[in-house]
């Protein structure tokens, strides 16, 4: 809704415009006003969307396009902790699907920690390989995994 | 004091180098970081400075700092006399492993910036003449002859044009990208920057995987470096009106946003939809204007082709592949990691040579070369050499250079599942044979699985190909169109895995494989 600027937003929302604000001078910065808006709140609401068309001159339904189209943009506010299990072939070959139905079974969806899948990590000589909460590990064993999780629930 | 080499590569750090590095400082040693040698299976491989050169240490834990130092632990000997290195001809990646990744000065030492400064006393025409000579032909995986593109771009007319390089690497069992950028990033730089003064292009973007932060850091700290040491910008080496930047665009998390186009979209800002082509992105790119988009090895391998000349790289690979190419050994192997060698080299000789076989020291049963839209490749085949057009004849390709190894708990029939349901996940949605035929491949396997009876498996059979087909032709990329060929060559190579149920539940699923070897010195 270009140029109709609310009279009042949430802390929230001003963030997210100065952030808008900041990246909307380069070429093509949706998607570097989104990573900046991940950054900042970790996921994208309808409110950001909403600024975030406005200041750019799009229409919510353009940034929401985007914004569905790429798998690292949440819609929902991140879980505690976050178990990605790279499921590309190379760790495929050396075990990551138990793997990732183990982590699956070890944290139920709904609680704290969120086990999701990704398609390769470019560690794909040391395998098996996930991230746990934004630090790569090669060579992972479920007992890398519990040590991890021990850390989080202590 | 003694200096220690501790990589700072994504890997090594994966596997305990921050820690390691920790401890050396803690133990009074000077610690600097570099890139990874790419002996990955030894990381993190630590490399002590003495009179005879740097002697490593392989699978250094933190407990041994102590040891390594006073002299006390198993060393490799000199690093770069280890036979797994010294045998490999390393043209891309000579320097990765050396230096510290943005440190300009020993860039500069170690032969950086001379092609650079050779493309600066010849015509843009010359220059890409001399990478037409070279025969680099693109190392994304398409294999187009990068001079030929080069030429399109430059004689196209326009004000405004663009260098961009796509570093999504998104193919599984591909890490080469990665480690360059991580361990030598200002080869990439030089390369777009001929490439600018080659083309007449003013901007570069580097478009990096969201899944690279570590490569993201490297390559933003190395721009900056560049810039402030004269090398970007204007007047780029005193050279007079001759202007280039360069800009990091991080991508979000899909495969599909390495075919160039989707790509080129998604750094206008956009869904990463496939555009139809033509019009080819050399003549109408990003933002419309002519755009040079190559790989980043690709880019990496012209300050080279430059400094010693494209006769120099032609003299090398076999048939009309030229030059080497960056193999990256991983999945099931015991010595996982990069071998740079001539086109030319066998399957074998990376596998079994270099690999050591698989890491679970169980028989070999496939490699998937070429990433996940790469066909498997049965045991015998191993003696197929590395050639483009050799493992098109097979059915098979070469594409990011990226050989996963499979042992014998390797199902076939799971794996061709996991391509169609791969492509399923990870298509732009823009067609239909690539979008609803992917997931219908994956119903089609589990009904082939699932048969009760040897007629109803043949029905489902010939559907399969008829998907395949259907897939194959009718798709506007090559995800689509390149998904039936890790099923076909499952389905060729394996027949009997697709007899079987599918697995009821993840105890069929291959073992967890766990390195017996740690710390070997092999
Ligand atoms: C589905 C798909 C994914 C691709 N992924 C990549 C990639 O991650 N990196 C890359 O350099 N090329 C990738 N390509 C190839 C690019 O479209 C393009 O050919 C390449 O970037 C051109 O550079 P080059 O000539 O230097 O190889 C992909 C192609 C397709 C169809
Ligand atoms: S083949 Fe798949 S990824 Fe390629 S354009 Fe069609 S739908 Fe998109
Ligand atoms: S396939 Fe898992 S890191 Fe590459």
């Amino acid at each position: 809704m270009a140029g109709t600027v609310p009279t009042t937003e949430s802390a929230r929302a001003t963030t997210t415009r100065e952030l808008a604000t900041a990246g909307r001078a380069q070429r093509g910065p949706l998607l570097p006003i989104l990573h900046a808006v991940m950054a900042e709140h970790g996921w994208v609401s309808d409110e950001d969307i909403a600024v975030i068309a406005d200041v750019l001159n799009l229409s919510r339904a353009d940034v929401h396009g985007v914004v569905s189209f790429y798998h690292d943009f949440r819609r929902t506010p991140p879980p505690a902790h976050r178990v990605q299990v790279c499921r590309g072939e190379a760790c495929q070959a050396v075990g990551a699907q138990a793997l990732y139905a183990a982590a699956q079974a070890r944290f139920p969806a709904g609680g704290d920690v969120e086990v999701g899948e990704v398609f390769c990590l470019g560690n794909c000589a040391l395998g098996p390989s996930a991230v746990l909460d934004g630090t790569l590990v090669g060579r992972l064993t479920l007992e890398r995994l519990d040590t991890a999780a021990a850390g989080w629930t202590a | 004091m003694t200096t220690v080499w501790v990589p700072c590569d994504a890997a090594a750090r994966a596997v305990g180098a921050d820690e390691v590095a920790e401890a050396f400082a803690a133990a009074g040693a000077t610690v600097r970081r570099n890139g990874s040698r790419g002996m990955l299976w030894l990381e993190p491989l630590v490399e002590v400075e003495t009179d005879a050169g740097r002697i490593g240490y392989a699978a250094v834990r933190p407990q041994y700092a102590g040891d390594i130092l006073a002299g006390n632990h198993v060393d490799l000997g000199v690093v770069e006399d280890h036979p797994w290195l010294a045998d490999q001809h390393r043209v891309t990646f000579t320097r990765v492993g050396r230096h510290e990744p943005t440190d300009l000065a020993a860039y500069r030492s170690d032969g950086g910036y001379a092609g650079l400064e050779r493309a600066l006393t010849l015509d843009p025409a010359d220059v890409v003449a001399e990478v037409t000579t070279s025969g680099l032909r693109g190392r994304g995986g398409a294999g187009f002859p990068t001079g030929i593109k080069w030429e399109t771009v430059r004689k196209a007319a326009s004000d405004l044009k663009f260098v961009c390089c796509n570093a999504d690497e998104g193919d599984s069992g591909t890490f080469a990208d990665r480690m360059l950028l991580e361990g030598d990033p200002f080869s990439l730089l030089e390369g777009m920057t001929i490439a600018a003064y080659a083309v007449g292009a003013s901007e570069g973007y580097v478009y990096v995987r969201s899944e690279y932060p570590d490569a993201i850091a490297t390559l933003r700290r190395a721009i900056d470096v560049a810039r402030a040491g004269g090398w970007l910008g204007r007047h780029i080496a005193g050279r007079e009106g001759f202007t280039f930047d360069l800009h990091v665009r991080v991508g979000a998390g899909a495969y599909i946003c390495g075919e160039e186009t989707s790509m080129l979209d998604s750094l206008e800002g956009k869904r990463g939809e496939v555009r139809a082509k033509p019009p080819i992105p050399a003549l109408v790119g990003l933002f419309s204007q002519p755009t040079v988009v190559n790989n980043v090895l690709s880019l990496a391998t012209v300050p080279m082709i430059l400094a010693d000349g494209g006769e120099a790289y032609a003299a090398l690979g076999t048939g009309r592949s030229r030059g080497t190419q960056v193999f990256q050994l991983a999945g099931n192997v015991k010595q996982g990691g990069i071998v740079e060698a001539d086109f030319g080299i066998t399957l074998r000789e990376l596998i079994e040579g270099y690999g050591g076989g698989t890491r679970s020291g169980r028989p070999l049963k496939a490699a998937q070369v070429g990433g996940p839209l790469g066909a498997y490749v049965a045991g015998d085949q191993l003696d197929l050499p590395m050639d483009y057009e050799a493992f098109a004849e097979a059915g098979a390709m070469i594409g990011h250079g990226g050989i996963v190894v499979f042992d014998d708990t390797m199902d076939a029939a799971d794996m061709a599942r996991f391509a169609m349901e791969f492509c399923a996940k990870e298509s732009c949605g823009k067609c239909t044979p690539c979008r609803i035929g992917s997931v219908r491949g994956v119903e089609v396997i589990d009904r082939i699985r699932s048969a009760p009876d040897a007629d109803s498996r043949h029905q489902a059979f010939v559907l399969l190909e008829d998907l395949c087909t259907t897939m194959e032709k009718g798709s506007l990329c090559a995800m689509g169109g390149l998904t039936p060929m890790p099923v076909r060559s499952a389905l060729r190579h394996f027949p009997a895995d697709f007899a079987q149920n599918p697995p009821v539940d993840s105890d069929k699923n291959p073992p967890i494989v766990h390195f017996s070897s740690e710390g070997s010195t092999s």
